[in-house]
């Protein structure tokens, strides 16, 4: 039985289940913006995401659910919990006094006011179109994984790939941005003059390194930072 | 052979280019022959040319030559072209006549003067613009001539630019006569405007019966009157201005720092009787407006009247004749706004006679003296000039209205249309002409008659006598090296003589004139020449229509006063100390220049400070250092956008989100 | 009978709104990391639900990628994050100031 079934529940029970993933949401999404500790706030972020997974089952959109559920909860605010145990931002209290008098009226003015344009939005969509995309019909026989499955790897192939490329990119990036530079190497043969060659090493002369060079997992590897010469061929440390 | 006329305008300038080119070259003499012979020959030229005219019928003296079209602008064609008519024949007769005379006196009289070709550069192209003036046929042509004379007054006024007065004196003069040349261009803007063009034929032709000849008799119902009016009182504003009357006089007076035979021609004969006859040659619009003929009779009166009181009180012989001069134009004025123009005329030329004549006098008492001009310190002159002090008291007597030199026939002749016109101009006139003789009189009597005060003022003179005897230099010549006002050489201080030939002839042929001048226009025996000669070119019933008994009985009131005025100052003035009969008000000349300079100048100076300190630096300045500060300014605010704190940033990306989306809404919902 | 699509759409349209305010107002650089993630699913809500209104397959391959995107962008932003407050803890989002004008 899918879970397409589910969606034909009596009105009553929809209401119902509607109610409580919105509130969830809401829930979550209030716990984010007003909790002082950075840890409730990523705990109110995971109830956001149940009730938005909610929703989701809800409108039939299965695979999305659980995606949602496994990635965003699962992965990412993990990560947010992990950077900040790492980094202690939890014990510390914004004690700092505000400097910029007078943004939170306005930023909440903004807010509100922003909110009222998208609901008087929502209420005049006259501008749906209607044209359909070329992933197919959501309704009609088949599971949501299945179709939803097809469509990707068919008609949107390409981004897929390009997500793809786009994790790996991430990664290194990751790697790349939290390396601390290494020390100079003390060394006999060192010379003061910056920007001179040292001729004993015998390696290969410290050129820009790429990314994609760095990517392969060799614990050596040149300098990357152009032309400095302290960055010899040492091992990189990696934190 | 009209055609002759050509020759009156070329021989001046002639003589112009060639003392402009080579008359470094030529040096002196030969420099100063070179214009007097140009002189002369425009001179002989217009006689010529009168002869012929007065060949001709009295309604065929009229030739209209064209030297070449000036400019033919779209509904404007200017020529340069020369009127050959009465009017312009008498002018340039006198003109060139006088002209030449004095070109010759001043042959000796700027001896030795290291500008002496610069002189005669100037005086021979002072003589092309009065020519041009008098003899143009269309308004525009005659204008240049106008502003001519006006440039060489200011060249020759400050002809010894050296001294500070000198300069001074020839800016003021040329300054002056612009104030009343806005006049005559606007009367040429208002002339084209109405009539489409600005030649005589045409502004005052049309307003003749269409004569094929162009002759100027006024048609009735061809202008309105208040054009007329305006364009003759905008005209009698240049006038004014060219002929020193009230307000524009000021620059006369100073004008005597130029050499004494510039202060004769120009300012004596030629230059100031411009403006008169600027008033003469537009006498059929004058006939269309009456208040402006008032108003010219009224300012001419007040000026004889104002110009006479100053005069009884000025220590220098120049000035005092020059204010002498004001006076008399103003009796020109007189006749003219009375509308007797024949006599206008008439009194421009026997003072052209008596004025040269008395100037070229004093010219030659100044250079016996080595150019001191005090009067308080000459006296008892007449023992040692006798040619000079017998020429003096011919023109003294002409001035003074002593029948039966000149002075007395035109004067006499404008006193009658005076009376016509309105008796308190008569009053005014016969007192200002007591006044004339009286300090014509004290003139004379405080530099050729009493005690030689001289001789106590520089009593080296007669010492250095016997020196310069043995050297056989002559007194006269040789001091004007440095010009008068600086230090005179010391051996020029010698005993006072006659002065050389060359300035003793024109002397006594002026003063020929002045005793016969009174012939060219005798009221009696048909000889009433110049208004024969002159009347087809005014407008009929303006002549002057008294009784004959009447004009005698006025003639011997006038003469009774004359000599009365004549006896008072002979006796007064045999002593030179009356301070009472000399109030400051008097020598100060009223303190008009002094109210000028509070009226004018004061303010003139306030809005020039005004526009400089704050126009200039606030406003300008302001202006521009204010769109630096502003752009500054707005940058330095535009800054705070700026500011590093990534929640403003976001805050501006919140804020051009709910402009988005409010465009989306509005646009939506219509 | 299911709840009609705008009462979800009023819901996404409010969870994002919260998302931006929370990003303005908060100092707590990973805080205001986690009101994006809110802002994120907000649209997820969305798309998801004009895929079931329109009855169209596009709007849930939409959030797929979105997610994944989603993902990688953390990765590197915490990256970031952290290479920023090792040289001091306790920063807040306004001590990263130094790009002013």
């Amino acid at each position: 039985m899918s879970l397409l079934a589910v969606t034909h529940l009596a009105s009553a029970s929809a209401w119902a289940v509607y109610a409580v993933g919105a509130l969830m949401a809401l829930a979550g999404a209030a716990g984010v913006v007003l909790q002082r500790n950075p840890v409730h706030c990523a705990l109110a972020l995971v109830t956001t995401i149940f009730g938005i997974a909610l929703l989701f089952i809800d409108q039939g959109a299965d695979f999305l659910a659980a995606v949602q559920v496994i990635v965003y909860a699962g992965a990412i605010v993990i990560l947010f919990l992990f950077v900040i145990m790492l980094l202690g931002v939890d014990r510390k209290e914004q004690r700092a006094p505000e400097k910029l008098k007078g943004l939170i009226p306005v930023a909440v003015l903004v807010g509100v006011v922003a909110l009222a344009e998208l609901l008087v939005l929502v209420r005049v969509h006259y501008w749906a179109t209607g044209s359909k995309a070329g992933a197919g019909a959501l309704n009609g026989p088949g599971e949501n994984v299945q179709k939803l499955g097809q469509s990707i790897f068919t008609a949107y192939l390409l981004p897929f790939e390009m997500t793809s490329a786009l994790l790996v990119i991430a990664v290194v990036a990751a790697v790349v941005l939290v390396r601390r530079p290494s020390p100079a190497p003390p060394g006999p043969e060192r010379r003061t003059v910056v920007g001179g060659r040292e001729p004993a090493r015998s390696g290969p002369a410290p050129a820009k390194a790429t990314v994609a060079e760095r990517s392969a997992p060799t614990g050596r590897g040149s300098g990357a930072s152009s032309g400095a010469e302290q960055s010899g061929p040492t091992g990189e440390v990696v934190r | 052979m009209v055609n002759a006329a050509y020759a009156i305008v070329a021989f001046p300038l002639l003589g112009f280019i060639i003392n402009l080119v080579s008359g470094r070259r030529l040096g002196e003499p030969a420099a100063g022959w070179v214009g007097t012979v140009a002189a002369g020959g425009s001179f002989v030229s217009t006689l010529i040319v009168w002869v012929t005219m007065l060949g001709r019928p009295a309604d065929n003296r009229f030739a209209d030559l064209t030297i070449f079209t000036w400019f033919p602008v779209a509904g404007l064609h200017v020529n340069a072209g020369i009127l050959v008519d009465p009017l312009s024949m008498t002018m340039a007769l006198f003109v060139t006549g006088v002209s030449t005379a004095i070109h010759m006196y001043s042959i000796g009289y700027m001896h030795r003067d290291p500008g002496f070709d610069r002189f005669f550069v100037y005086l021979n192209l002072f003589l092309f613009s009065m020519i041009v003036l008098v003899l143009a046929d269309n308004f525009l042509f005659s204008f240049l001539g106008w502003e001519g004379v006006g440039f060489c007054s200011y060249g020759l006024v400050g002809f010894w630019f050296q001294r500070q007065t000198a300069a001074v004196a020839a800016k003021k003069a040329f300054v002056t006569n612009r104030v009343g040349d806005v006049g005559f261009l606007l009367a040429m803007f208002l002339m084209f405007a109405h009539f489409g063009s600005l030649n005589y034929s045409s502004v005052l032709g049309t307003l003749s019966h269409g004569h094929a000849t162009g002759l100027l008799v006024a048609a009735p119902g061809a202008i309105k009157g208040t054009t007329a009016t305006a364009i003759t009182l905008l005209l009698f504003l240049g006038a004014v201005g060219k002929s020193a009357q009230i307000p524009l006089y000021i620059w006369l007076p100073d004008a005597m720092e130029g050499p004494t035979p510039i202060s004769a021609l120009i300012h004596a004969a030629t230059m100031v009787t411009a403006g008169v006859y600027l008033m003469v040659r537009v006498a059929p619009l004058l006939h269309y407006a009456h208040a402006t003929s008032w108003v010219i009779a009224c300012v001419g009166a007040a000026t004889a009247l104002l110009a006479a009181t100053i005069a009884c009180s000025q220590d220098d012989i120049k000035k005092a004749l020059a204010y002498s001069t004001i006076s008399q134009l103003g009796y020109m004025f007189l006749a003219v706004g009375a509308g007797d123009y024949v006599d206008g005329v008439f009194h421009m030329l026997t003072h052209a006679f008596f004025k040269a004549l008395l100037f070229l006098a004093a010219g030659a008492v100044i250079h016996a003296l080595a150019d001191h001009q005090n009067m308080k310190e000459m006296g008892g002159l007449r023992k040692y000039l006798p040619i000079t002090a017998v020429t003096f008291g011919v023109g003294w007597l002409a001035i003074s209205g002593i029948p039966p030199l000149a002075g007395f026939w035109s004067k006499d002749a404008v006193l009658s249309s005076a009376w016509q016109m309105n008796k308190v101009l008569w009053v005014i006139g016969v007192f200002t002409a007591g006044l004339t003789a009286y300090y014509m009189s004290r003139q004379f009597a405080l530099v050729f008659t009493g005690q030689a005060r001289w001789e106590e003022a520089r009593p080296a003179a007669v010492a250095s006598h016997e020196q310069h005897e043995a050297e056989g230099h002559d007194a006269v010549e040789g001091h004007e090296a440095t010009g008068p006002g600086l230090p005179a050489p010391a051996h020029a201080e010698a005993r006072p003589k006659d002065p050389t030939w060359t300035m003793s002839v024109p002397l006594i042929v002026l003063a020929i004139a002045a005793v016969l001048g009174g012939g060219i226009n005798f009221p009696a025996w048909h000889m009433d020449y110049l208004t024969r000669f002159l009347s087809p070119l005014f407008p009929a019933g303006t002549s002057v229509t008294i009784s004959t008994g009447t004009k005698w009985a006025l003639s011997l009131l006038t003469t009774a006063v004359a000599l009365t005025g004549l006896g008072l100052g002979l006796s007064t003035w045999r002593t030179a100390e009356h301070p009472r009969l000399e109030p400051n008000f008097l020598r100060r000349a009223w303190y008009f220049d002094a109210l000028v300079s509070a009226t004018v100048s004061g303010p003139l100076r306030l809005a020039a400070s005004g526009l400089a300190f704050v126009m200039d630096r606030k406003v300008v300045d302001g202006l521009v250092n204010g769109t630096a500060r502003a752009l500054g300014a707005s940058g330095r605010a535009l800054r705070h956008l700026q500011n590093g704190y990534v929640r403003t940033y976001a805050l501006g990306i919140g804020v051009g989100l709910v402009v988005l989306l409010a465009y989306l809404t509005f646009r939506v919902g219509n | 009978m299911t709840v009609p699509g705008a009462w979800y759409l009023v819901l996404a349209a409010c969870l994002f709104g919260i998302g931006a305010v929370g990003l303005l107002v908060r100092r707590n650089i990973l805080v205001m990391y986690m009101c994006i993630e809110l802002m994120l699913n907000a649209v997820n809500l969305t798309f998801v639900t004009f895929s079931r209104m329109l009855n169209d397959l596009g709007g849930q391959d939409a959030v797929f990628f979105i997610l994944v995107v989603a993902a990688a962008e953390v990765v590197v932003g915490l990256g970031i994050i952290v290479s920023i407050y090792r040289r001091r803890s306790g920063a807040t989002a306004d001590d990263i100031s130094s790009l002013k004008g």
